[in-house]
């Protein structure tokens, strides 16, 4: 068969990158800027290690550059711009873990990687190895506009109105070492999504963008602001329901200026976004930025239809075959093998190509640490998408990882691959595809372990039959209150919490992260680690037992309220 | 303080007056507290030496802006380096107030936000005694591509990705 059409390919392939990925392909203007960056940051590691700089000023400075100091050692995490990766950057991270970490990498809840084994003299040559295939780890940690996040089915998603990437790629690079917001009260993280379900949680970010069209058919934005975890959690509010494209960059200077200006900084727990629109009011803050951007000089700022479209014109697409939109091969082999039936049901979405699919490779093995890859699995990983996908790999916020352009006809080859490396297990949006922090294995803040109480809950539901009985039920897990593990929007959220010295856990019910938020409401008192298992069992029971037709756990939960799970989960106590 | 005006070390013929400070001679510039600038108006005013005033992290641009053509100088505090405000207050005195005098950063700034300062509007620093004056020269020189309008250049957002800042540095 022959690809439907001319698929644009970026010539010459940029640095050997297979150039049908779906990611902003660099430019040599971005590669000059990368290599000096690192530079930058091989001098700022000599002056710190030569004592020219404190540590209390070095902080922020290897903050800005993705390395934090951790229990144990320093952590690296690099950037993966709204999610979508090559293989051959894949392959590159497995060569760092193997040179310079234990030979594995962590993928986390804001689409990037992080090596949590490194030594701070290597970072410098670490960050060559990743300029070498264009990544960095610029902004991923700090008082800054963080590495900006997206829907991991953009551009290929069948219920997508505007593909989100063009215009992350261009708060991207709008964002970097931008001279005005680099010094902020606090981290900035925005989100952006393109279509009607929202697979990029904006409502828990400082800013949220949907990008949709008019009647016409322009584009615009409806901007969220103030949403956020953390010890206060906020969902965010509606700041406007429609911002023309070519005004994105001027308003988002313009909220960002307001917060820089007003955002408290006399307390770091006060200092998010979220807690200005809060204490102003969103009407209060909705005029301080309208007023600043009434008097922005707008044409300056104007984000022209070229620029979109020069930005747009470095995403390769992808030369898809002209096939029929319902595979004989993939019907078949559903019907003649349960199990593989039962992994396209939960990990296999829609592709907007006829006879495509998007396959999501749940980085959550029975017993296994989310979001842990080996070298030899990203090797293999690598390889797949190369054979599969055109060689392109993508990061979700939930920890796993996507294969965005699959043959229907090939899912069954995929996944008995995906299987021989410990990655075919059926679970996708299932009880334990769980997210979860480092927690106190690794992180300095921690007040409780994640990773061994996900595991345990991994272990304790590892039957499949069970899973799919049960539906889709979100867990989320985080070591203690800055909840990067999501806690408040799990279905079920667990927090680690430190009671009395003793690691416990308190859990919560009815979070969400979909189109309508919510944050979850607390159970009752914290529990040990072998209590929360069994109460995860009781919540469970109750659920089954009280289910209609069709119910999901949420929905079960909005109709009967907390009351039975929480007699259930206290009846022993 | 050692002065650092486009990257060198230069020396400071400005004097910054405390509150209670009696007046220099006539032809000795001044930088004053706003307080002191209200307070003082008149005998302020018809001096040779220039005026500056001194705005601390949290005073706003907007509560010199009837005042702005008295000052040939604004000086900016960062009381500490983390505290970014500073950035957005000299961005706004070039760009929404047309201001053209100098504009000094004091208080504890690093080399590595110098070029972010030149790029917000910022045309000199003091820097922290026993400090290296030749970082902040060379700090200038790191990064040469700038992604974002700033009052320093780029002046639009046309060609996003492709400016260098010293084609277009003011």
């Amino acid at each position: 068969m022959s690809p439907t059409a001319a698929a644009r390919q970026i010539d010459p392939p940029a640095n050997g990158l297979p150039s049908h990925a779906g990611i902003y392909h660099y430019d040599q203007v971005d590669r000059d800027f990368l290599k000096q960056r690192v530079e930058q940051f091989r001098r700022q590691v000599a002056r710190r290690l030569a004592g020219e700089l404190t540590e209390d000023e070095f902080k922020p400075l290897r903050l800005m550059n993705g390395l934090y100091l951790q229990l144990h050692a320093y952590m690296l995490r690099v950037a993966v711009p709204y999610g979508v990766l090559t293989s051959r950057q894949v392959r590159q991270f497995g060569r760092i873990a193997r040179q310079y970490d234990k030979g594995f990498g962590h993928f986390t809840t804001r689409q990037n990687l992080q090596f949590n084994w490194i030594k701070l003299v290597d970072v410098p040559a670490i960050l060559d190895l990743l300029a070498e295939v264009d990544l960095h780890a610029i902004q991923t940690s700090g008082n800054c506009i963080r590495n900006v996040t997206s829907d991991q089915f953009a551009g290929v998603a069948s219920d997508e109105v505007v593909d989100p990437r063009h215009y992350a790629e261009v708060l991207r690079q709008w964002s970097t070492l931008h001279p005005e917001f680099s010094f902020l009260p606090r981290k900035f993280k925005i989100a952006i999504t393109g279509s009607s379900a929202d697979r990029a949680a904006i409502c828990i970010h400082d800013v949220g963008l949907i990008a949709k069209r008019d009647a016409d058919g322009n584009v615009g934005f409806e901007v969220y602001v103030g949403g956020g975890l953390g010890r206060t959690p906020f969902i965010a509010k509606k700041l406007r329901d429609w911002l023309p494209e070519d005004q994105l960059i001027a308003y988002l200077e313009a909220v960002l200026r307001v917060y820089n200006a007003y955002g408290r900084r006399d307390n770091i727990y006060k200092a998010r976004i979220k807690i200005l629109v809060h204490e102003l009011g969103i009407d209060a803050f909705r005029n301080e930025v309208e007023a600043e951007f009434a008097r922005m000089p707008v044409a300056e700022y104007r984000l022209e239809p070229t620029i979109i479209d020069g930005i747009r014109a470095r995403f390769a697409s992808q030369p898809y075959e002209a096939l029929e939109p319902i595979s004989g091969v993939l019907a078949r082999a559903r019907l003649e093998d349960q199990a593989f039936n039962r992994w396209v049901r939960t990990n296999v979405a829609a592709h907007r190509q006829p006879g495509y699919a998007i396959a999501t490779i749940t980085l959550k093995p029975a017993g296994g640490i989310p979001g842990d890859v080996s070298a030899d699995q990203m090797d293999a990983i690598a390889d797949l998408a190369d054979h599969y996908s055109f060689g392109e790999i993508r990061v979700t916020h939930e920890q796993n990882l996507v294969l965005a352009h699959v043959r229907q006809d090939d899912l069954p080859a995929l996944w008995k691959a995906l299987s021989a490396i410990g990655f075919g297990e059926a679970n996708s949006g299932l009880i334990t595809d769980i997210i979860a922090c480092p927690g106190l294995d690794y992180c300095a803040l921690a007040n409780a372990r994640s990773i061994p109480l996900a595991q345990r809950i991994s272990e304790r539901f590892a039957d499949l039959d069970r899973q799919h009985h049960i539906g889709e039920l979100k867990i989320k897990i985080s070591g203690c209150i800055n909840a990067c593990g999501h806690h408040h929007v799990g279905h079920i959220g667990i927090l680690g919490v430190d009671k009395k010295g003793v690691e416990a856990y308190q859990l919560t019910l009815g979070g969400s992260a979909a189109e309508v938020g919510a944050i979850g409401d607390i159970m009752g008192p914290a529990l040990s680690a072998d209590e929360t298992v069994d109460a995860i069992e009781s919540v469970v029971g109750v659920y089954l037992e009280q289910r209609q037709d069709g119910e999901r756990f949420l929905d079960t939960l909005a109709r009967i309220g907390h009351t039975p799970f929480k007699d259930k989960v206290y009846a022993s106590h | 303080m050692p002065l650092i005006d486009s990257g060198k070390l230069v020396d400071d013929a400005w004097v910054r007056l405390g509150d209670d400070d009696a007046l220099p001679a006539a032809d000795v510039p001044v930088i004053v507290s706003l307080a002191r600038f209200h307070k003082d108006r008149a005998s302020l005013a018809g001096r040779n030496g220039g005026l500056g005033v001194w705005l601390a992290s949290n005073q706003h641009p907007k509560d010199i802006a009837d005042h702005l053509a008295d000052f040939a100088l604004v000086a900016l505090d960062f009381p500490k380096f983390r505290d970014g405000r500073g950035f957005t207050i000299a961005r706004e005195l070039r760009e929404h107030l047309g201001y053209r005098g100098v504009i000094r950063a004091t208080g504890h700034t690093l080399p590595d936000q110098y070029l972010f300062l030149v790029r917000c509007g910022v045309t000199q620093v003091e820097i922290p005694e026993g400090r290296d004056p030749a970082l902040w020269a060379h700090a200038l020189t790191e990064i040469d591509t700038a992604y974002q309008v700033s009052v320093a250049g780029p002046l639009s957002m046309a060609r996003l990705a492709r400016h260098k800042t010293t084609e277009h540095a003011a």
